[in-house]
């Protein structure tokens, strides 16, 4: 019975893994070369998986103690062990390499990537696009209150003309290399869209960062991949890619933070005005 | 193996300190065997409460609509039973219980070298267990920070126990770390220092090195722990920054600033990734041991088995960022983190095919100690191969934080390490208790675990290549991922995980039925050639030896020796004591 068991385990893997309707989602980014590398790990693993445990199942089905039977005296076999040594480490090497060359790539924006800020906090997601200038603003945690939720800095040129989008979808345009600055202004998030294959922490006190290449048009959910308190389940947003003309009507509708400020200063100089009325 | 080394004794027996009272006899002991029932007993009982602790979560993954438990319960739970299970049950159980009773009798000591510290060790663990516990009961309960306790979060409080709960877990953490040294530097020493005559370093069973090595790590690595819990708690009571930037909560900018989440993640993992292997290094020797006497054969390249533990052991120092490959660390530590980890797993392999080749025309007895180490190498190169993915940085990258994670970990050290620990407890009870387990039920319980922990976390892999994220309270909305396939399979899974569960309550049954009426062992059940059963009494006394310390003549792998009558000769038998086989004028190998 034992034997047959650990052949229907290695069986059975094989064949889930073959007929298994839970896989990857289909891939709406530039990095199918990181699909590609769990592909060849896939292989190389499954190989080595099924080879060590074929051979271990077929011990126990050869070497079963019999009546009389003694099993052999062989201390060590220097060549047998130098042999498996240089083997896995071909092996090894072989999965690294191309794994550190896509590394590369990851950590390696081009230059003409555009950088969204996606900022963090319990629990939703806040998006900062640059304006014309194509440069992002300064911010600081401490410049944050009920008129600044982004904490920008009021006197930085740069930042007067940012887009700002809160607590609402992303659109982002396909085929446009989008580097994503990432902030949190309270505690750990992780910025994860399954379809894009990427993720990274948000870390409060610093700005991280990744890359990507929209490539597929379509409504992607994100999600915290970060342990961040009770609502780290239910922290989603949502980002849509779309080709240019959709992306520049997106763009026209949103508010830059010069335009939101004016509104805020407008919105309180009516509140003042409405109790001194009163 | 060579018998030449035997060294002249150097010192008289000094007369060893008996117990007077019931009290110090039975409570307060200093006997190693009897602590390391107490370390067993009550590394057991925290562990049956994170057992009941993942029933309650995989109800709630597999049927979010029944909400059996609130947002906050779940996350207090998935980290109270991590924590529990990592730390106060496997840490505990390999080096507290099995190193207890172990290190002496198998180096041929009568007990530690410091037993009165060795009492203390496990009194100062037991402190640790209960304020642990105490977290439960307190206002806010445990803390739901996750059992790597993340700042900010960990302190702030969008976190469940953040009142208590957390200050309590770190408190728990230092005093379990305080106990645990004055029971390893014991541990170490009493292997350096307090090995019977002919025990050279290279004649003690892989069991001890395995312990000797892990023991070596935790008491470079718990520091790290212990100074990042210090640190935490003021930041926590005392306002101070270490790991707190300025930073908003809902809405309210508050007083910390300049800290740093990251060098906390740092400490953590500096201790968190060799704890991987301070779990994992003694199941490595345990499994050794149990595989050569179940097979009836030495194991195969010992040398090479012990420059694996010892190199593993090193490099587990050089690879902790790799779980902080998406931390937002600096980007270029992947390279290096990445290489060394993908080293690590070439002396890893090496033991795996060791094990296997021991195998190899051997006299395979399938006892239900060799089932659990059987089952124990199918996990282990599960989890070891999907280490592979995870330790390659780019390939990280999707499955991080996913499920894929999950089944990982759980499968690597969670499933093999406790096969071991199982397999373990099998082969040894009788050694303990003077009786056998129950076989049949022994087998039920075998086969229920294995298949049903295989059954577990085998799909649970796919769940992450979907992209599922680890610790949702429930999955919600996301028809992309979390199809309505994937939610039958999440109820398969937790199917599976009330079974293991069950078949653990027969296990605890088994002990205790069987520690009063098991059928009585005869002497070394096993015939295994290793010190620990050559004792003059089964189980075996305080002093464990009798009026004379056992001299050694040989490794403790002396298996189907050609020539011998017996297939096994103990470690304390000389050459000329070995009755020959018929036909045979001497030993047929000769020896090295």
């Amino acid at each position: 019975m034992v034997p047959f068991i650990l052949l229907l385990v290695i069986v059975g893997s094989v064949l889930f893994h073959i007929f298994t309707p839970w896989y990857s989602t289909p891939i709406a980014s530039n990095w199918s070369n990181i699909d590609k590398t769990i592909e060849l790990t896939f292989w190389m693993t499954g190989g080595v998986y099924v080879a060590v445990l074929g051979f271990m199942t077929y011990c126990v089905i050869r070497f079963r103690s019999k009546e009389g039977h003694r099993a052999d005296y062989e201390p060590e076999s220097k060549k047998l062990e130098i042999i498996l040594t240089v083997l896995t480490t071909i092996g090894v090497a072989g999965l690294l390499a191309p794994g550190l060359i896509v590394w590369d790539e990851y950590v390696s924006p081009p230059e003409d990537a555009m950088p969204i800020e996606a900022m963090g906090q319990q629990w939703y997601w806040s998006f900062r696009l640059p304006g014309e200038d194509g440069v992002l603003g300064t911010t600081d945690a401490r410049n944050i209150n009920a008129d600044n939720p982004f904490g920008m800095n009021k006197n930085d040129p740069n930042g007067q003309d940012d887009i700002l989008i809160e607590g609402d979808d992303l659109h982002l345009e396909l085929e446009k290399p989008v580097k994503f600055l990432l902030r949190s202004i309270d505690v750990l998030h992780n910025f994860y869209v399954p379809q894009f294959r990427a993720k990274m922490d948000l870390v409060p006190g610093m700005v991280t960062y990744y890359w990507i290449r929209p490539t597929l048009a379509g409504g992607y959910e994100i999600l915290c991949a970060e342990l961040c308190g009770v609502g780290h389940h239910a922290m989603r947003g949502f980002v849509k890619v779309e080709g240019k003309e959709d992306y520049k009507n997106w763009l026209d509708d949103q508010s830059t933070f010069k335009a939101l400020q004016e509104e805020a200063k407008l919105e309180n100089k009516e509140k003042l005005a409405f109790h001194k009325s009163n | 193996m060579s018998e030449s080394i035997v060294p002249e004794s150097e010192l008289e027996e000094v007369e060893l300190y008996h117990a007077k009272s019931w009290w110090t006899e039975k409570v307060f002991t200093q006997d190693a065997k009897l602590i390391a029932v107490q370390y067993g007993l009550t590394a057991f009982a925290i562990g049956f409460v994170a057992l009941v602790l993942s029933w309650f979560m995989r109800i709630q993954i597999a049927f979010p609509e029944l909400s059996i438990i609130s947002e906050g319960t779940y996350y207090q739970f998935i980290t109270m039973h991590g924590m529990i299970m990592v730390v106060y049950l496997l840490t505990a159980l390999f080096l507290g219980a099995f190193g207890n009773y172990l290190i002496p009798l198998m180096v041929g000591a009568r007990d530690m070298v410091f037993p009165y510290l060795n009492m203390v060790s496990y009194w100062t663990y037991l402190v640790a267990v209960l304020v642990l516990f105490v977290s439960f009961f307190t206002p806010g309960g445990p803390t739901g920070a996750g059992w790597t306790l993340y700042p900010p979060q960990a302190i702030l409080g969008g976190t469940p126990g953040q009142e208590s709960g957390i200050i309590l877990m770190l408190v728990s953490l230092c005093i379990f770390i305080v106990g645990f040294t004055m029971g390893g530097l014991n541990y170490v020493i009493t292997i350096l220092q307090a090995r019977t005559r002919g025990m050279t370093l290279m004649r003690m069973p892989l069991t001890v090195w395995g312990i000797f090595t892990a023991t070596v790590l935790a008491l470079f690595a718990f520091p790290a722990l212990f100074v990042s819990a210090v640190m935490m708690l003021f930041d926590k009571l005392l306002m101070t920054s270490f790991f707190m930037p300025a930073l908003v909560e809902f809405g309210e900018n508050l007083t910390y600033g300049g800290g740093s989440p990251i060098l906390f993640q740092h400490l953590f993992w500096f201790f968190g990734h060799p704890e991987v292997y301070i779990v994992a290094l003694p199941a490595f020797g345990i499994v050794s041991d149990l595989i050569s006497v179940h097979a009836r054969k030495n194991i195969f390249g010992f040398r090479m088995m012990v420059w694996a533990i010892v190199g593993i052991g090193a490099l587990s120092f050089i690879v902790w960022a790799h779980h902080m490959y998406v931390s937002g660390m600096n980007p270029y530590f992947g390279f290096f983190f990445a290489t060394t980890t993908l080293i690590i797993a070439v002396p890893t392999a090496l033991k795996v095919y060791n094990w296997v080749l021991t195998l190899w025309k051997g006299n395979i007895h399938l006892t239900i100690p060799m089932l659990f180490c059987l089952a124990f190498i199918v996990t282990f190169l599960n989890g070891g191969l999907t280490g592979l993915f995870l330790g390659n940085v780019v390939v990280d990258v999707p499955l991080s934080d996913t499920y894929f994670v999950v089944a990982h970990f759980h499968m690597v050290m969670g499933i093999a390490p406790v096969l071991v620990i199982l397999g373990a407890i099998y082969h040894w009870f009788p050694l303990i208790t003077g009786r056998m387990l129950h076989d049949g039920m022994g087998r039920f319980h075998f086969w229920v675990t294995f298949i049903g922990s295989y059954l577990i976390y085998f799909p649970m892999h796919y769940l992450g290549f979907i992209g599922v994220p680890r610790r949702y309270y429930e999955m919600g909305q996301t028809e992309a991922l979390y199809t309505s396939s994937a939610a039958d399979l999440n109820v398969f899974i937790t199917l599976a995980a009330l079974a293991v569960g069950f078949a653990q309550l027969v296990f605890v049954f088994n002990v205790f039925w069987s520690a009063k009426k098991g059928i009585v062992a005869e002497k070394n059940p096993w015939k295994a050639a290793s010190l620990e059963w050559q004792t003059p009494d089964q189980p075996p006394v305080h002093g464990n030896f009798g009026k004379e310390l056992p001299v050694i003549y040989r490794w403790a792998y002396d298996y189907s020796v050609p020539g011998a009558e017996d297939d096994f000769i103990p470690q304390d038998v000389p050459n000329e004591k070995v009755k020959l086989a018929k036909g045979h004028s001497q030993l047929g190998v000769e020896s090295t």
